[in-house]
């Protein structure tokens, strides 16, 4: 899944969808997940990464991200997958 | 030490969607870190999630200042404990200690305020469910009875001439005092001439020794106008009783029902806001009373039942985190290990929930649900928290009253209770329940004993 074009994240974790025109808070371990998903990292690349910097194990934030992603998809911020 | 970051759920909230919140909820969610300088972690290490808290020295301040108000308005008060409000022994042994006689509603209650020690003559019978053995036990203990309708006064009068004694009583008088809805299904009517009639018919058999006059307004009264027009109505009476009968009225009982800083559902503004406070109540029943024509040495005692003004904030639920789901509309769920077993009251109030650690600035819209297999579990339908894991902790306030007497012990065991002494030491005060307390007084048929699978 890839973040829609043009969503802008801004370093103090304000998320802009230009496609709606609707703008999001993010919290920082958020934001850091986005710009990942923005470099097409795959869930257990990002779970790796956010482990090497956060206190918690990369099994842990693939969870949390399984949860984050349906949320951005419900906010309509992940393009839908291919069928 | 690494120099690793702490972690937070990622979370992402939409902006500036629906109605901005314009009670600024953000500031209700400090973390609640220890209780009384007990950490919250520490008592459900010891004691086991859940777990119910009370506060020794927030109830003594709630008495205390309670009755401060009160006396320094009128010469004559009296609180009783409303058992029914917490009826723990140790919480209960608090309020004697402070002064408080004992207000009770069924005849388990009665037997307990005896065990608890206080004099039978020091404890108020109130309730509509007497039985003959309860009022003979009552009326040898000189306990005042609270008369709620004709045929427990029938009943008590057979007593009196049987016994040869003359038991002493009040009659509870439900009144229009301008609050819907009216609580007319307890006592006697005031405005439909009920009341009058019950007083005249006591009078007239001279088997009852009429003491007192009782009423309970409601529950949770928003209006501390409406206990000025009740103790003026129970105030004429006495006055027309004296008028008339020649007879003083000992005391004039007001009841309970003060609210506590609880929020309830529907209501604007949060708690403490929205109610009256103790002082506003007093000043209302007290001019009333002042006001009312008595006699200087004639002025009749206030006693006062209330309960869940004295003891609803010095209550906690601890609690742990669950799980987490995502709903179908992407709000978060988040489930707790309690729910409406323990806390029965968030039928009616938004109870106030509090994260018991630290946390950044984000939060998210969530529904809290406890742990039973139902649908209506629900602790809090809307509520703005930080993201929560598996395992955190959480705090709910104000559970002093009725929850801990109303709690069941549906699919879960019940929790202990622990309360809080004035030094910051926790006792238990009830234990945690096991499946031998709730075995303990099932019978089982020889016939069912065995089955073949
Ligand atoms: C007769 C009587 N007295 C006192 C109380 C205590 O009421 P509260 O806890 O609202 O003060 C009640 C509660 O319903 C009651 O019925």
């Amino acid at each position: 899944m890839k973040l829609n074009s043009n969503v802008a994240v801004s370093d103090s974790g304000f998320v802009f969808n230009p496609a709606t025109g609707n703008s999001y808070s993010v919290n920082p371990v958020g934001a850091h997940i986005i710009k990942l998903i923005q470099e097409d990292l795959t869930d257990s690349e990002i779970g790796k990464k956010i482990a090497e910097e956060y206190i918690i194990d990369a099994a842990s934030v693939e969870i949390d991200l399984y949860d984050f992603k349906q949320l951005l998809e419900t906010y309509k911020l992940l393009a839908p997958v291919e069928k | 030490m690494s120099d690793k970051k702490t972690y937070e759920r990622p979370v992402i909230v939409p902006l500036n969607t629906g109605l901005m919140n314009k009670f600024g909820t953000r500031t209700e969610y400090q973390p609640v870190i220890d209780i009384d300088g007990n950490p919250v972690k520490d008592l459900l290490a010891k004691y086991g999630s859940p777990l119910f808290v009370l506060s020794e020295r927030k109830i003594r301040e709630n008495v205390q200042s309670a009755k401060r108000i009160f006396e320094t308005r009128y010469p004559k008060v009296q609180f009783a404990w409303s058992y029914k409000t917490n009826y723990i022994n140790a919480v209960c042994n608090v309020f004697h200690q402070e002064g408080a006689w004992g207000e009770v509603v069924s005849r388990f209650e009665y037997d307990k305020a005896i065990k608890n020690g206080v004099p039978a003559d020091k404890i108020l019978f109130n309730g509509p469910d007497k039985s003959r053995e309860d009022l003979e036990l009552a009326v040898k203990g000189n306990s005042p009875i609270h008369i709620d309708h004709l045929d427990e006064l029938y009943l008590l009068t057979e007593i009196a001439t049987e016994q040869n004694v003359k038991p002493r009583v009040a009659i509870r008088v439900n009144m229009d005092t301008g609050i819907y809805p009216m609580w007319d299904r307890f006592g006697f009517n005031y405005e439909n001439g009920q009341a009058w009639n019950a007083i005249n018919k006591i009078i007239a058999t001279d088997k009852l020794n009429l003491i007192g006059l009782h009423c309970h307004i409601g529950t949770f009264m928003l209006s501390a106008e409406a206990y000025g027009v009740a103790a003026s109505k129970l105030a004429e009476l006495a006055i027309s009783i004296k008028k008339h009968h020649g007879k003083s009225i000992t005391y004039i009982d007001l009841g309970g029902g003060f609210a506590s800083t609880n929020t309830l559902k529907g209501s604007y503004g949060i708690g403490a806001d929205a109610i009256p406070s103790m002082s506003q109540y007093a000043e209302s029943i007290t001019t009333a009373l002042l006001n009312a024509g008595f006699d200087n040495d004639d002025l009749p005692w206030l006693y006062l039942e209330t309960g869940r003004a004295l003891i609803d904030d010095a209550g906690f639920l601890l609690g742990t985190v669950l799980s987490n789901k995502r709903l179908s509309d992407g709000r978060r769920a988040t489930i707790l290990d309690f729910g409406l077993n323990l806390m029965f009251t968030s039928f009616w109030y938004d109870h106030k929930i509090s994260p018991a650690q630290p946390f950044g600035s984000h939060t998210e819209d969530c529904v809290l649900y406890g742990p039973l297999c139902m649908n209506i579990d629900i602790v809090r339908q809307h509520i703005t928290l930080p993201p929560l894991n598996p395992g955190d902790h959480v705090v709910a306030h104000h559970m002093g009253a009725y929850n801990i007497t109303q709690s069941m012990q549906f699919i879960s065991l019940r929790p202990a209770i622990v309360m809080i002494d004035m030094d910051g030491k926790p006792h238990i005060i009830r234990k945690k329940e096991m499946l031998s307390t709730l075995e303990k007084d099932e019978v089982m048929p020889e016939y069912l004993d065995t089955f073949n699978l």
